[in-house]
C-alpha cells in the first residue's frame, strides 16, 4: 500500500510543477497581451485615414485604369499566412494554417509564411514556400510588413502571381478570435466606392499617381495590421489555453489528493487492523 | 484667423494631434502651405521638412521622408511611414551619415548600390536641414 502512495505523491508533485509552469506562462501572456493591444490600437488610425483617402480617391476620379486594380485570369496564387513561432497557444496556429490551405484546393497556391510554426505546417504538407518569416511574430515592426508588401506587389506586376491572399486571425474579444482570409490583390476598388466619401477637388500630381502611390501602402498598411491583430490573438490564445491548463492542473491535483488521502487512511486502518488481531491473540 | 487642425500619423503611432495657422510641407510638386479653408485636395508628399506656422514663425518642425496629405478644407491629415521631429535628429549622426553617402557617392565603384546611397543622403540632408535652425 505504501508503494501506491509514493506513487501519487510523486505524480502530485509532477502535476504541481507542471501548473506552475502553465501559470507563469499564463501571466507572461497575459503581459504580453497587454502590450500587444496598445500596439494594434495605435495602427488604427493610419489604417483608416489610408482607407478614406483611397475611397475618396475612388468615388471622385473616373476611369481609372490602374494595374493593381484590374482582375485577370488566375493561374497562380499567393497567400501570405501570418501565424506564430511557437506553439502552446491552442487552436491558434493550426486554425489560420488550415484556412489558408483550403484555397489551395481551387488553385496553384504558393505560400509566404510568417512564423516557425506555418512553415513547419506548409512544408511537412509539400506545399511550395517561396518565403519564410520568423521571430518577427510577437513584435511585428512596420518594415517586415512592408517588406512582404513590397514583395507581393512586385509579383503581381510581373505577373508571376495572379492574385494575392492574406490569412490571419481576426481578434473579436480576449476570448474570441477567428482565422480568416481576405484577397489583397487584385484590389476591390467596388468596396472602397460605396463608401459615403466625397471626392477632393484637387489630386496632386494626378488621381492615377495618388493611387498609385496610396495602394501599395495600404497594402502595407493591411499586412502590418494584420500581423498585430495576429500578435495580439496569438497572445489571447495562449493566455486562454493556459488558463484552461492551470485549471486542469487544479482538478488533477484535487482528485490525486483526495486519492492519496483514501490510500493514507486504508494503510492507517490496516495498520490497526493488523494490531488489534495481534492483541487478540 | 480661423486655424487648421493638423493630424500627423505614421504607421506605429500619431506623432502630432493640434491646431495651427498653416502647415507647409514638400509635396512631389513643391512646397505647400495649406491654411484654413483650402480646396479639399489629396497630395503626395516628397522628402522634406514640415514646419507648422504660428504667427509667421515655425514652432515646430520635422523631417517627413514620403507619404502622402489629405486637406478638406479644416483639416490636414498628414500619413507618412517615418518623421522625426526636429529635436529627436541626432544632427552629428546625420552629419555622419552625409559624409559616408557622399564618399559612397564619389567612388561609384560597381558593388556600390548608387541609388541607395543616394536615398541616405537625401535622407541625411533633411535631417539636417531640420536641425539646424
Amino acid at each position: 500500500m505504501s508503494g501506491g502512495m509514493r506513487e501519487i505523491k510523486r505524480r502530485i508533485k509532477s502535476v504541481g510543477s507542471t501548473r506552475q509552469i502553465t501559470k507563469a506562462m499564463n501571466l507572461v501572456a497575459s503581459s504580453k497581451l497587454n502590450k500587444a493591444k496598445d500596439r494594434f490600437l495605435k495602427i488604427r488610425p493610419f489604417a483608416e485615414m489610408t482607407r478614406s483617402v483611397i475611397s475618396s480617391v475612388a468615388s471622385g476620379a473616373q476611369n481609372l485604369n490602374h494595374p493593381y486594380i484590374s482582375s485577370r485570369e488566375v493561374k497562380k496564387a499567393t497567400v501570405i499566412v501570418l501565424a506564430g513561432d511557437r506553439g502552446l497557444c491552442g487552436g491558434y496556429n493550426s486554425g489560420v494554417c488550415q484556412s489558408a490551405l483550403s484555397l489551395s484546393s481551387q488553385v496553384e497556391c504558393d505560400y509566404i509564411t510568417v512564423g516557425a510554426k506555418a512553415f513547419e505546417y506548409f512544408k511537412s504538407r509539400g506545399k511550395s514556400i517561396s518565403r519564410s518569416v520568423r521571430g518577427i511574430s510577437e513584435k511585428p515592426e512596420y518594415s517586415d510588413a512592408r517588406i512582404i508588401g513590397e514583395e507581393v506587389l512586385k509579383r503581381f506586376a510581373e505577373g508571376q502571381t495572379d492574385e494575392v491572399y492574406l490569412a490571419y486571425t481576426m481578434y473579436h474579444s480576449t476570448i474570441s478570435y477567428e482565422s480568416t482570409v481576405v484577397r489583397l490583390l487584385p484590389f476591390d476598388m467596388e468596396e472602397f466606392s460605396s463608401d459615403e466619401a466625397e471626392g477632393a477637388a484637387i489630386y496632386e500630381p494626378s488621381a492615377d499617381e495618388v493611387l498609385s502611390y496610396v495602394l501599395p501602402k495600404y497594402i502595407n498598411t493591411v499586412i502590418y495590421g494584420a500581423m498585430a491583430e495576429s500578435a495580439l490573438c496569438e497572445q489571447s490564445a495562449r493566455m486562454t489555453a493556459m488558463d484552461s491548463a492551470t485549471e486542469n492542473a487544479d482538478d488533477m491535483m484535487e482528485t490525486l489528493n483526495t486519492k492519496y488521502n483514501r490510500a493514507r487512511q486504508g494503510a492507517i486502518t490496516q495498520e490497526i487492523t493488523e494490531i488489534i488481531a495481534g492483541a487478540e491473540c | 484667423m480661423n486655424k487648421v487642425k493638423i493630424k500627423i500619423v505614421t504607421p506605429e503611432k500619431e506623432m502630432y494631434n493640434g491646431d495651427a495657422d498653416m502647415v507647409i510641407f514638400r509635396s512631389k510638386c513643391g512646397d505647400v502651405g495649406i491654411m484654413h479653408g483650402h480646396l479639399p485636395m489629396v497630395t503626395v508628399l516628397d522628402y522634406g521638412v514640415l514646419r507648422i506656422m504660428e504667427n509667421g514663425e515655425a514652432v515646430k518642425k520635422a523631417a517627413v521622408f514620403g507619404g502622402f496629405a489629405e486637406i478638406d478644407g479644416e483639416c490636414v491629415n498628414i500619413l507618412t511611414d517615418a518623421a522625426e521631429w526636429s529635436d529627436e535628429i541626432d544632427l552629428s549622426r546625420a552629419e555622419a551619415a552625409r559624409d559616408r553617402a557622399e564618399k559612397r557617392l564619389m567612388l561609384s565603384s560597381p558593388d556600390i548600390d548608387e541609388l541607395r546611397s543616394e536615398m541616405a543622403l537625401k535622407r541625411a540632408l533633411i535631417r539636417i536641414n531640420t536641425a539646424e535652425k
